[in-house]
């Protein structure tokens, strides 16, 4: 018996919780991902780099405060950095709406044109933001380090296993939810919400019903830029700050935004846990946790670990072919492709 | 504007701006700079093709590129006798097992007609398939990176003349694509997109980490060449004569001759590339093309099938895209997957098609000239003109050190602008396309 909650305790500790939180992150920048998807029709290349752009004016803006000392601890000053940050990043996007993709909006351009333009701004992004705070690791996270920890746990469960909770981590989940019922609220009981929501559904219609396409897009925009910002700083605070991360998380993302259904807002949260749970439970190592239950006799001789850590992203990867074999339009889609 | 002046007038401005790069730098760099502009100009002209021709996004040049190296190891590296004696046969036998699965589980899946069995046979038959072949696999490739570790670990290869790879290397991109076309075309057209970008990761993390293949991040260097060794070259009467008669070293001639023969190879790959291309597009078959292209939808009603042709052309571009993969590692004489960078020189091609005119060969064959020479030239160039901006503020100044410290971020943002630049306001290039009959 004990053995069993050791087991569920350490996969608690190592699968569980990060899974959450790094779904947490995921399923944020998969929504960011699905509503330019909904309103704009095409899927934004640069939204990892504006997830990092968020998350640098944030780390500024925590660097300003923490020189002021200005702290809540033992919550993270970063948390305080949020608004500022959003309100940055929302203007530099929205900047950079009027800019760039505005002018192949009012031509009706392919969508083809705007996923290259996308690149473009994305690797533009990517220049500056490495340009500004350079390549490297930067560290922001302040407060306590942890909610509970393994030693703590320990004690107080008397178990061979302990399970550490890291602030970073609760606050990951808390945010996440708070965003997303504020974003369900807003879609579904405001009027500009289900205006947005006409739009998305029927562009020609929506504008005919007198709906401002300009004033949706904007709102499309900001949210966007806003969840992207609360999706990279958290990301940042959770594990460390790298510009070229923001990079690698785009296929994740984007198999997130899809496996739910582009322009679904519910399927992109299910396919970021989806996509999060998938990575961390086939890479990591069964054998301690086989040990707890297992007979000794019974241990396998390996690390008991279905695929290499490496092959992380590939998992994603897996998991966007066989949506496109089998459900293209996702998990919750009723349009077609 | 006439002909002579849209046309060719760009070309020799390119050829001006490498004799100048050999007078001024040196002839060594300049020879670099244009074998790496010849390679380039393949790759530019397989996304033109994909793009250019049918409108398909491919962000996954890199991964295409590094498959085309692969081959170049497969086929010209000497085979490793040892560790094909220790793990050879398992490492076929998983090979055969999964092919044996794949084909077993396309006949079964002809054979059950409802859709539920369908898919609950099909995901028994593939996870009974995959841990039979990895219960062989992995002792196997073991054995393999146990043989000799420092200098061999991995099986080798066929040891068969260099060029030969590039024509495999060719074969095996447009094997990865024919794949990923027949899952993403026929979608959206940000699948094709996204997926390429995701497969290009993974091909690129396999060749990383799958030592036994290719050595994974311990590369496999010295790879045989189709062009003499420069020392074996000093050895040549034909040579010392060339050394006497011209005001060069002879250390430096030899690379430079070197360097010469590989332009000259490149060329002629090129050239046949590009008389292919320009052949096709000017049959029936590249109107056609060019119909399904601008409305699908009508070139669908008048009896096309546009999602063959699609998965068609996709597989071509790619082909050419591993033609070019192939060319650059034997160029480099080594294997590095860890220097495909996924994204960053993916998006460099695309700037090349794009600036040089998109569904125009000869444009994209430009703008590789001119984007790869201004990528290798902003470095140097970009960091003295910041050092000469910032020398008032002083050699401590933070400001300054940042500047030239991050000086080289600048080339993404200036690559990038331009794309959008070019996208906005010329967005059919240097050479735009000709309107054709």
């Amino acid at each position: 018996m004990e053995g069993l909650l050791n087991a569920i305790v350490l996969i608690t500790n190592f699968a569980v919780v990060p899974g959450l939180a790094y779904g947490s992150q995921l399923a944020l920048g998969a929504l960011g991902v699905t509503l330019t998807f909904a309103v704009l029709r095409f899927s934004n290349f640069a939204h990892g780099e504006t997830m990092s752009f968020g998350a640098m004016v944030a780390i500024f803006v925590t660097w300003g405060l923490q020189a002021y000392g200005v702290s809540i601890d033992p919550l993270p000053t970063a948390l305080l950095a949020l608004p500022a940050a959003i309100i940055v990043t929302v203007l530099f996007v929205l900047g950079t709406d009027r800019l760039i993709y505005r002018f192949y909006r009012d031509k009706r351009s392919d969508q083809v044109v705007f996923i290259i333009v996308s690149i473009g701004v994305m690797f533009v992004m990517a220049g500056l933001i490495r340009f500004i705070i350079g390549p490297n690791d930067q560290i922001f996270t302040d407060g306590a380090r942890f909610l509970i920890s393994a030693r703590d746990f320990r004690d107080m469960t008397g178990l061979d296993e302990g399970l550490a909770i890291k602030t970073t981590q609760v606050i990951t989940l808390a945010t996440a939810a708070v965003c997303v019922l504020l974003l369900f609220w807003f879609l579904q009981k405001t009027r500009t919400g289900k205006s947005m929501r006409a739009y998305a559904d029927n562009e020609d219609l929506a504008t005919l019903s007198g709906i401002d396409a300009g004033r949706v897009v904007v709102i499309a925009w900001a949210l966007s830029a806003a969840l992207a910002t609360i999706a990279g700083t958290l990301y940042g605070l959770d594990k460390s700050y790298k510009p070229f991360v923001f990079q690698e998380l785009l296929l994740p993302i984007f198999a997130a935004a899809i496996v739910g259904g582009l322009g679904s807002p519910i399927g992109a949260i299910v396919g970021g846990y989806l996509i999060a749970f998938a990575e961390v439970f086939l890479t990591y190592a069964y054998k301690r946790f086989l040990g707890h239950i297992l007979p000794d006799s019974w241990m396998p001789d390996g690390l008991a670990q279905l695929l290499a850590t490496e092959y992380k992203f590939a998992v994603a990867f897996v998991i966007l072919v066989i949506t496109l074999l089998i459900r293209p339009t996702g998990l919750f889609n009723r349009r077609s492709t | 504007m006439t002909g002579f002046k849209r046309n060719v007038l760009p070309f020799l401005v390119f050829f001006v701006l490498i004799v100048l790069t050999g007078t001024l730098q040196s002839w060594s760099l300049a020879f670099s700079i244009l074998n790496l502009c010849l390679v380039s100009a393949v790759m530019a002209l397989g996304v033109n093709i994909q793009w250019g021709y049918a409108g398909l996004v491919n962000f996954g040049v890199m991964g295409f590129t590094a498959l085309g190296g692969l081959a170049v190891v497969l086929i010209a590296a000497d085979p490793v006798a040892a560790a094909w004696q220790a793990g050879g046969p398992g490492v076929l036998l998983a090979l055969l097992v999964i092919l044996a699965t794949v084909v077993i589980t396309l006949a079964v899946r002809r054979l059950i007609r409802h859709a539920a069995l369908r898919m609950i046979a099909t995901a028994v038959l593939v996870i009974a398939g995959l841990v039979t072949a990895s219960m062989v696999f992995g002792p196997s490739t073991e054995a393999i990176e146990g043989v000799n570790p420092s200098l061999a670990g991995y099986l080798g290869g066929l040891g068969l003349p260099v060029l030969l790879s590039w024509v495999v290397g060719g074969l095996f991109a447009a094997g990865a694509a024919f794949v990923i076309g027949k899952i993403a075309l026929g979608l959206r057209a940000d699948y094709l997109a996204i997926a390429t970008l995701g497969v290009s990761e993974i091909i690129i993390a396999v060749l990383m980490n799958e030592d036994w293949l290719a050595r994974g991040v311990k590369n496999v260097v010295g790879l045989p060449r189709p062009v003499p060794y420069e020392v074996a070259l000093r050895e040549e009467p034909w040579f010392r004569s060339l050394v006497d008669a011209l005001p060069l070293g002879s250390v430096e001639l030899s690379s430079l001759v070197v360097k010469g023969a590989y332009i000259g190879l490149f060329v002629v790959v090129l050239a046949i590339l590009l008389w292919l291309a320009e052949t096709a597009l000017r049959a029936p078959w590249g109107r056609m093309m060019r119909a399904v292209r601008d409305n699908e939808a009508a070139a669908n009603a008048m009896g096309k099938d546009v999602k063959r042709l699609h998965l068609l052309v996709f597989v071509l571009g790619s082909a050419v895209i591993g033609i070019a993969g192939a060319m650059m590692t034997t160029l480099d004489g080594q294997f590095t997957p860890s220097s495909y960078q996924p994204l960053r020189f993916t998006f460099l091609i695309w700037v090349m098609v794009i600036v040089g005119g998109s569904g125009n060969n000869w444009g994209s064959t430009l703008g590789a000239f001119i984007v790869w020479f201004t990528w290798v030239e902003a470095e140097p160039v970009g960091r003295m003109v910041i050092d000469h901006a910032t020398a008032w503020l002083g050699d401590d100044s933070s400001v300054r050190n940042h500047l030239l410290a991050n000086a080289a971020q600048m080339r993404l943002v200036v690559m990038g602008a331009v794309l959008l630049l070019v996208l906005r306001f010329s967005p059919r290039g240097l050479i735009p396309e000709t309107d054709r009959r």
